[in-house]
């Protein structure tokens, strides 16, 4: 198989591989780079545990292929602590019960940061419509929204 | 949340400290920075991948296996077959004495339902390893299937398990779990009105978010160290030593994060074939089932069947109550027969009823075989019960919550077991569950109290 150059922006820094033609960029960013954040739970599209933010987008990592990111900007959830302090969405999340076995967690959590980026005070039908493609099997997905709610506050009071 | 500790003030002790105090989980840090290792997290320079071929049939014998063309397929390391587990015949319950050994590893002579496993090929990349498996040449000989309890209990059905010898689990009381309490029979006797009924399930899902697998590194001398999502790690060691005959100190489990089990990952399926395949290789092995696996292959809950007869009286004491129970385990035991035995203590249900007569069958038929979930063998029985209990307030005009007041099991009843009621704390339960759905019950039913003073 063919291996094609792919070079991004993750999380800050500067990725480049040769990988095999056809990659996904959740495979590339897991087995290649190194960050396990994103998690496949069904590699088909439906689930959203791959989810990440691609050049400001929500995308999912299992069904992107890696070699049409080249020169993209990508961001995981491994990226969103700075300096140790975590993101107001993972205080939230941490604060709110809103994990469990965790393997939602990371695509919920990118999905939750477009919306916050885009929508500062969401509603809670907002967040519900934000949170559709991501499918949580263990924690409900009432105290997600919560999270996603109460992390909203805290930047909006932030920025005040 | 409101605690209320009105409630037994007298009788227990109200040194706790924990309950009704938010405490963070420990692994969420973990979960929400992306940080938490899972099974499929851990990538082993070499890593060879492990697919299946399975059976398309529900049953059939096998005539032959050819595996040459899949040998010789690009990136193809191993192909393994049954005659490569050192011990092939396995139940995971024989840890705890529950026999006979029912299950192959993979397939011999016969597959008993569609999606067994019947040949594990391990291969450089993913895909190379599921082309090799479309290559392997199975020839099979149809036999007739049975995927109905009833039809399975018949006299000349096909039989699914010859290691049963018959479509039941044999337990040691008999063809099935038994409860016998007074005398049923002078209770429907006695009884104003009898309603018998029958209530079905379906097989259902678990659908974790994180698919069933686990990946092996041998970590040389002869031991190896297995990073698994298994919700049972000693069931899972103990299951493998026996079917790769290998003492538990070569095997070294590391698990404790599991991305949604929910029951689904209690059995031993995937780890003894990939560590093999890493005993034979030399090499890192992953085994991870897609999703198409993890919904067609992994074991779901057990369909069920409840046939519940009950005698009551106009003023709502139920005063026998006969009920059999069917547990579909599938082609093979895992943790069926304890499902269908755990109905059998279950199907008196929380209320105290002089006359209890119970049979629960486990049955074989030629359908995925059924395991834990979320309180197997009792949780559907609870849903027919429920109803049941609407059933029966509703036949003599009753509100039904208060008919569960008066049927309710209190401190110092005997139950249909013979084990007395302790603590039941049902009474109490039932009074704040209808105040909070502002379901109102006469006053002496508030007044009521499972702690019968005295007793």
């Amino acid at each position: 198989m063919a291996k094609v150059p792919v070079q991004f922006t993750l999380n800050g820094s500067e990725k480049a591989e040769f990988i095999e033609s056809g990659t996904t960029l959740l495979h590339a960013l897991r087995d290649k780079i190194g960050d396990t954040s994103p998690k496949g739970g069904c590699h088909q599209g439906t689930c959203g545990a791959c989810s990440v933010i691609i050049d400001g987008e929500l995308r999912l990592s299992c069904l992107t292929l890696a070699e049409t990111c080249s020169g993209a900007d990508i961001k995981t959830t491994a990226g969103l602590a700075e300096g140790g302090v975590l993101h107001p969405l993972q205080r939230a999340f941490l604060d709110a019960f809103a994990t469990q076995c965790g393997f939602c967690t990371p695509g919920m959590i990118m999905a939750a940061k477009v919306l916050l980026d885009r929508t500062p005070n969401p509603s809670r039908e907002d967040v519900v419509e934000a949170l559709s493609g991501n499918i949580c099997r263990c924690t409900g997905y009432e105290p997600i929204i919560q999270a996603v709610l109460t992390a909203a506050r805290a930047n909006s009071q932030n920025a005040a | 949340m409101e605690l209320r500790k009105d409630y037994f003030a007298d009788v227990r002790k109200d040194g706790l400290h924990e309950i009704g105090q938010p405490r963070p989980r420990l692994d969420s840090p973990g979960h929400v920075t992306g940080k938490t290792a899972y099974f499929a997290d851990r990538n082993f320079p070499g890593m060879l991948h492990l697919k299946m071929v399975r059976s398309p049939h529900h049953h059939a014998r096998i005539r032959s296996i050819d595996t040459s063309e899949a040998e010789k397929h690009p990136g193809v390391v191993r192909v393994l077959t049954a005659k490569d587990v050192p011990h092939n015949v396995y139940t995971i319950l024989i840890l705890i004495q529950i026999g006979p050994e029912d299950e192959t590893v993979l397939a011999d002579g016969k597959v008993r339902w569609r999606g067994e496993a019947v040949v594990a090929v391990l291969a450089e990349t993913e895909r190379a390893a599921q082309e090799a498996a479309a290559k392997v040449k199975v020839d099979y000989e149809v036999l007739p299937a049975v995927f109905d309890m009833e039809e399975a209990l018949k006299p000349g059905a096909p039989l699914v398990n010859e290691y049963h010898g018959q479509n039941y689990y044999l337990y040691d009381s008999g063809e099935c779990r038994k409860v016998r309490f007074g005398d049923v029979e002078a209770g429907f006797a006695q009884a104003d009105h009898i309603l018998e009924q029958s209530y079905r399930s379906s097989p259902i899902e678990h659908a974790p978010t994180e698919t069933t697998g686990c990946v092996v590194a041998p970590e040389g001398n002869d031991r190896f160290t297995c990073y698994t999502n298994t919700q049972a790690m000693f069931f899972t060691l103990d299951n493998t030593s026996i079917i790769l005959q290998m003492p538990g100190s070569k095997l070294h489990f590391v698990g404790g994060t599991v991305g949604g089990g929910f029951g689904g990952k209690v059995d031993v399926i995937v780890e003894p074939i990939a560590i093999l395949g890493a005993k034979l290789t030399g090499r890192p092995v992953c085994f991870i089932y897609s999703r198409e696996e993890e919904m067609q292959i992994s074991s779901p809950r057990a369909a069920e069947k409840v046939v519940i007869k009950d005698g009551v009286m106009k003023d709502g004491r139920i005063v026998a109550r006969k009920v059999t129970g069917y547990t579909d385990a599938g082609a093979y035991s895992r943790h069926s027969p304890y499902g269908a035995q755990k109905g059998a203590a279950h199907y008196p249900g929380p209320y105290t009823i002089p006359n209890v007569w119970i049979d629960t069958y486990c049955v074989y038929t030629n359908r995925t075989p059924s395991s834990a979930m979320r309180g197997f063998g009792v949780t559907i029985g609870d849903f027919a019960l429920e109803v049941q209990m609407d059933k029966l307030a509703r036949l003599i005009g009753m509100d039904p919550l208060e008919f569960r007041f008066i049927n309710a099991y209190r401190d110092g009843d005997m139950k249909a077991h013979r084990q007395p009621t302790e603590g039941a704390a049902l009474i109490e339960c039932m009074q704040e569950a209808s105040r909070a759905a502002n379901w109102p019950v006469a006053e002496k039913y508030m007044a009521m109290s499972s702690y019968k003073k005295g007793a």
